[in-house]
C-alpha cells in the first residue's frame, strides 16, 4: 500500500523558494488565522480547540483544550504562555524542521494562543543546542513585532503581549515542564511536584501557566483556520489531526513524515515510507516514542481490547502510528520519535546506551532516580566490558523497579521502562550473555558499530 | 569557589554590543533572576567562558545573590568556569548517532586532533566532547563544531573534517 504524507504543519517547509521571513509567509497566506482570530472571543477559540481534540505533541498527549481548560482565570494573577521547545527526547527531531524552515508559523500559532487564553507575556523555551533556531525565531518576532502582530496593542486591539525567546543551556530535565519553568525563572531546573504545582494553577512565577509543545502550538493555526469540528475529522476519534514523526536508526530513509494519526501502521512506515531495513538485515525491535517508551520486539503478538471496546490481534507491523495503538501495546507514542533496531545491534549495547543517557540527564533531586539510574548505567556498561553476570537481568529489574512511581517527576519512568522492557523483552540475551562471555562467544565483527 | 568571602576580583568588562544586548533584555522580564542564564549565555558568547568575576558581575547587575549565578553554571552542561580550545567539537553520543557509528567518529576525532575525550588539545586549539542526543537523529552521526551543527557526519568526513580543521590551525 502506498500511503501519502499528509503535510498540514510541514506543508510549506522543504518547499523550493520558501523561506523564513515574514513577506514569504505572508504571501503564502500566513498571519490570516491571526487576524481571524481577533474577530472571535477568546473563549470560542479555546472551544474550538476543544472540539479539535487536539492532544499534545510534547510526550503525554494531554488533550490541549482540556489543559487550557484547568487553567485558573480567577486567580487574578497574570497569565504566561509557554511553548516547550527543548526537543530533548532522544529521537526527536521534528519540532526542529518548524522552527528552522517556518518559524512564522509557530509565532502566529503562539499569539493565537495567547489571546485565547489572554496571556500577559509569552515565551519559547529552546534547547541552547539549537543556535540557528533562537537567531531565526528572534528575527522572526521582529519581523511580527513591526508589523503589529504582537508586542504593543496587537493588530490596534486593547491585548499586548511580548514574546521572548529563552534559550536552555544543554539540560534534558528543562524539557519536564515544571522542570522548564524553574529554568526560566533563572534556577536550576529541578521539577516541581505535582499537585500543588500543576503549570495551569501555579506555573511560573506561581501564576497559571499554559506549556504547550511546538507542534501542539501550530496545529492551533491551523484549527483556527478549520474549525475545531473539521480539524477533528483528520485522523481518527481520540487520535485526531495529523503528526509529525521522526523516524531514525536502521531504515533506509530516516527523516521526518507528516500522517494524519493512525492513517499507516508502523510496519508501512519502515517498509513503504522509509525504504524498508538495510539489505540483508531483519527487523530486532522498535522504540516506538522516543528512547524513554518501552521497546516493543519483533515476532511478538500483541493482543487486547482498544478503548472502544474492539477486540486486537496486532503482530509489531501491525500497530497503528497514533498514540492509542502503541498504548494498546504496552508502550507509548511519546513524543513520535520511532528508533528502529535491526538484527545487527547488540540489545545489552543498546540498553547501555539508553541507561548512560539517563543517568547523565538526571536533576539528582529524588534518590531513586539519581542513584538508581548511575547504577543503571554502572550494571550495563559492566556488561558491555566483558563483565556480565548472569544475575544482572534480575539486577537491572529489581533496581528499575525501585525507581518506578518513586520520583517527583516522569524522568524516573524514563529511567525505568526502557530498562524493565529490554529485559522483559530480551531476557534471554542478558542472560546469555555472561555465559557466552565465559565461553569467548561475545566476540564482536570487525565491523561491528560499537554504542558504548 | 568561596562564596563566603569577599574574593578580590580582576576588573569584568564586556563589549557595548554586549552591553546593550543585555539592557534590552533585562526590562523585558517580568523578574531579574530570570534573566541569569541569557546573561550567562551572553557572557560565554563574549568571553568564552563564566569567570568568578562573571559570576559577581551577572548577580550585580540582576541584584541578586552571586550563589544564583553559580547554581546555575555549575548545574548546565553548556555552561563553563574554565576557557575551552579553540575550536569546540560537539560528537552527539546518543543511540540514533550511535547506531551510525559515532563512537567511530568520535575516537577519530580524538585521534586526529590529539585530544583526550571531554579535555583541550595541548596546544589549545581543540575541545572534543561527547554530547547527549542534539535532536537531528535523522541525520545521524551529527556533530556540532562551535554553533554550527554538521548532519551524517560518517568516518570518512569526519577524517576530512579532523584534517581541515588542522589545515586551518597551520594556516
Ligand atoms: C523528562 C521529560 C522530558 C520532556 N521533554 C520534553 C521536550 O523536550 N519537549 C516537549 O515538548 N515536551 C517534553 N516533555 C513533556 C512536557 O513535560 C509537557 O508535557 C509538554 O511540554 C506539554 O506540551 P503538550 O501538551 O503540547 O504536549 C518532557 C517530559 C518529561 C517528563
Ligand atoms: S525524577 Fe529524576 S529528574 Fe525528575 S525530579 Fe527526580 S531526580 Fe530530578
Ligand atoms: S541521537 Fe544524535 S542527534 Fe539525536
Amino acid at each position: 500500500m502506498a500511503v501519502s504524507e499528509h503535510r498540514l504543519l510541514l506543508k510549506n517547509v522543504d518547499q523550493p523558494g520558501y523561506e523564513t521571513d515574514i513577506d514569504c509567509y505572508v504571501k503564502h497566506g500566513g498571519y490570516e488565522m491571526l487576524k481571524k482570530a481577533y474577530t472571535m472571543k477568546p473563549e470560542e477559540i479555546c472551544s474550538e480547540v476543544m472540539d479539535s481534540g487536539v492532544r499534545g505533541r510534547g510526550g503525554a498527549g494531554f488533550p490541549a483544550g482540556l489543559k487550557w481548560k484547568f487553567l485558573d482565570r480567577k486567580s487574578g494573577k497574570p497569565i504566561y504562555l509557554i511553548c516547550n521547545a527543548d526537543e530533548s527526547e532522544p529521537g526527536t527531531f521534528k519540532d526542529r524542521q518548524v522552527i528552522y524552515k517556518d518559524p512564522h508559523q509557530l509565532i502566529e500559532g503562539m499569539m493565537i494562543t495567547a489571546f485565547a487564553i489572554q496571556a500577559k507575556l509569552a515565551f519559547i523555551y529552546i534547547r541552547g543546542e539549537m543556535f540557528g533556531g533562537a537567531r531565526i525565531l528572534e528575527k522572526a518576532i521582529e519581523e511580527a513585532r513591526s508589523q503589529n502582530l504582537l508586542g504593543d496593542h496587537i493588530l490596534g486591539s486593547d491585548y499586548s503581549c511580548d514574546l521572548i525567546v529563552h534559550r536552555g543551556a544543554g539540560s534534558y530535565i528543562c524539557g519536564e515542564e515544571t522542570g522548564l519553568i524553574e529554568s526560566i525563572e533563572g534556577k536550576r531546573p529541578y521539577p516541581r511536584i505535582k499537585p500543588p504545582f500543576f503549570p495551569a494553577v501555579l506555573g511560573l512565577y506561581q501564576c497559571p501557566t499554559i506549556v504547550n509543545n511546538v507542534e501542539t502550538l501550530c496545529n492551533v493555526k491551523h484549527i483556527v483556520e478549520m474549525t475545531g469540528k473539521e480539524y477533528a475529522k483528520l485522523g481518527k476519534p481520540n487520535n485526531t489531526g495529523t503528526r509529525i514523526w521522526s523516524v531514525s536508526g536502521h531504515v533506509q530513509k530516516p527523516g521526518y513524515y507528516e500522517f494524519e494519526c493512525g492513517a499507516l501502521t508502523y510496519g508501512e512506515l519502515i517498509y513503504d515510507v522509509c525504504g524498508g531495513l538495510k539489505p540483508g538485515r531483519k527487523l530486532l525491535a522498535l522504540i516506538p516514542g522516543g528512547s524513554s517508551s518501552k521497546v516493543l520486539r519483533a515476532g511478538e503478538r500483541f493482543k487486547g481490547k482498544l478503548k472502544d471496546g474492539t477486540a486486537f490481534d496486532w503482530a509489531l507491523e501491525d500497530i497503528p502510528l497514533d498514540f492509542d495503538g502503541p498504548m494498546a501495546a504496552g508502550s507509548m507514542s511519546g513524543s513520535g520519535a520511532v528508533i528502529i533496531l535491526d538484527d545487527s545491534v547488540d540489545i545489552v549495547e543498546v540498553l547501555a546506551n539508553i541507561n548512560a543517557f539517563y543517568a547523565h540527564e538526571s536533576c539528582g533531586q529524588c534518590t531513586p532516580c539519581r542513584e538508581g539510574s548511575l547504577w543503571l548505567k554502572k550494571v550495563t556498561t559492566r556488561m558491555c566490558a566483558g563483565n556480565a553476570r548472569e544475575e544482572d537481568a534480575e539486577l537491572i529489574e529489581s533496581i528499575a523497579k525501585q525507581i518506578d512511581g518513586r520520583t517527583i517527576c516522569a524522568h524516573g519512568e524514563a529511567t525505568a521502562w526502557p530498562a524493565m522492557s529490554f529485559i522483559h523483552k530480551f531476557r534471554d540475551e542478558f542472560k546469555d550473555k555472561a555465559i557466552k562471555q565465559a565461553a569467548n562467544l561475545d566476540k564482536k565483527p570487525e565491523d561491528f558499530i560499537h554504542l558504548v | 569557589m568561596d562564596l563566603t568571602k569577599t574574593v578580590q576580583l580582576e576588573e569584568f568588562f564586556l563589549s557595548t554590543n554586549t552591553i546593550d544586548k543585555i539592557d534590552k533584555l533585562v526590562p523585558r522580564y517580568p523578574d531579574t533572576r530570570s534573566v541569569a542564564l541569557p546573561l550567562c549565555h551572553l557572557v560565554q558568547e563574549e568571553k568564552g567562558y563564566i569567570s568568578k568575576a562573571a559570576i559577581e558581575w551577572i548577580a550585580s547587575r540582576l541584584e541578586i545573590e552571586p550563589i544564583q549565578v553559580y547554581e546555575i553554571v555549575t548545574f548546565y552542561p553548556m555552561l563553563r568556569e574554565k576557557p575551552i580550545g579553540k575550536k569546540h567539537i560537539k560528537i552527539c553520543r546518543t543511540l540514533s548517532c550511535a547506531l551510525n557509528g559515532s563512537q567511530e567518529v568520535c575516537s577519530t576525532f580524538q585521534k586526529e586532533l590529539n585530544c583526550g575525550l571531554n579535555q583541550t588539545s595541548d596546544d589549545g586549539e581543540f575541545t572534543v566532547e561527547f554530547v547527549e542526543c542534539i535532536a537531528s537523529c535523522g541525520t545521524a552521526p551529527v556533530i556540532q563544531i562551535d554553533d554550527k551543527l554538521h548532519q551524517s557526519v560518517t568516518l570518512d568526513v569526519a577524517k576530512k573534517m579532523a584534517s581541515e580543521l588542522k589545515q586551518n590551525v597551520l594556516q
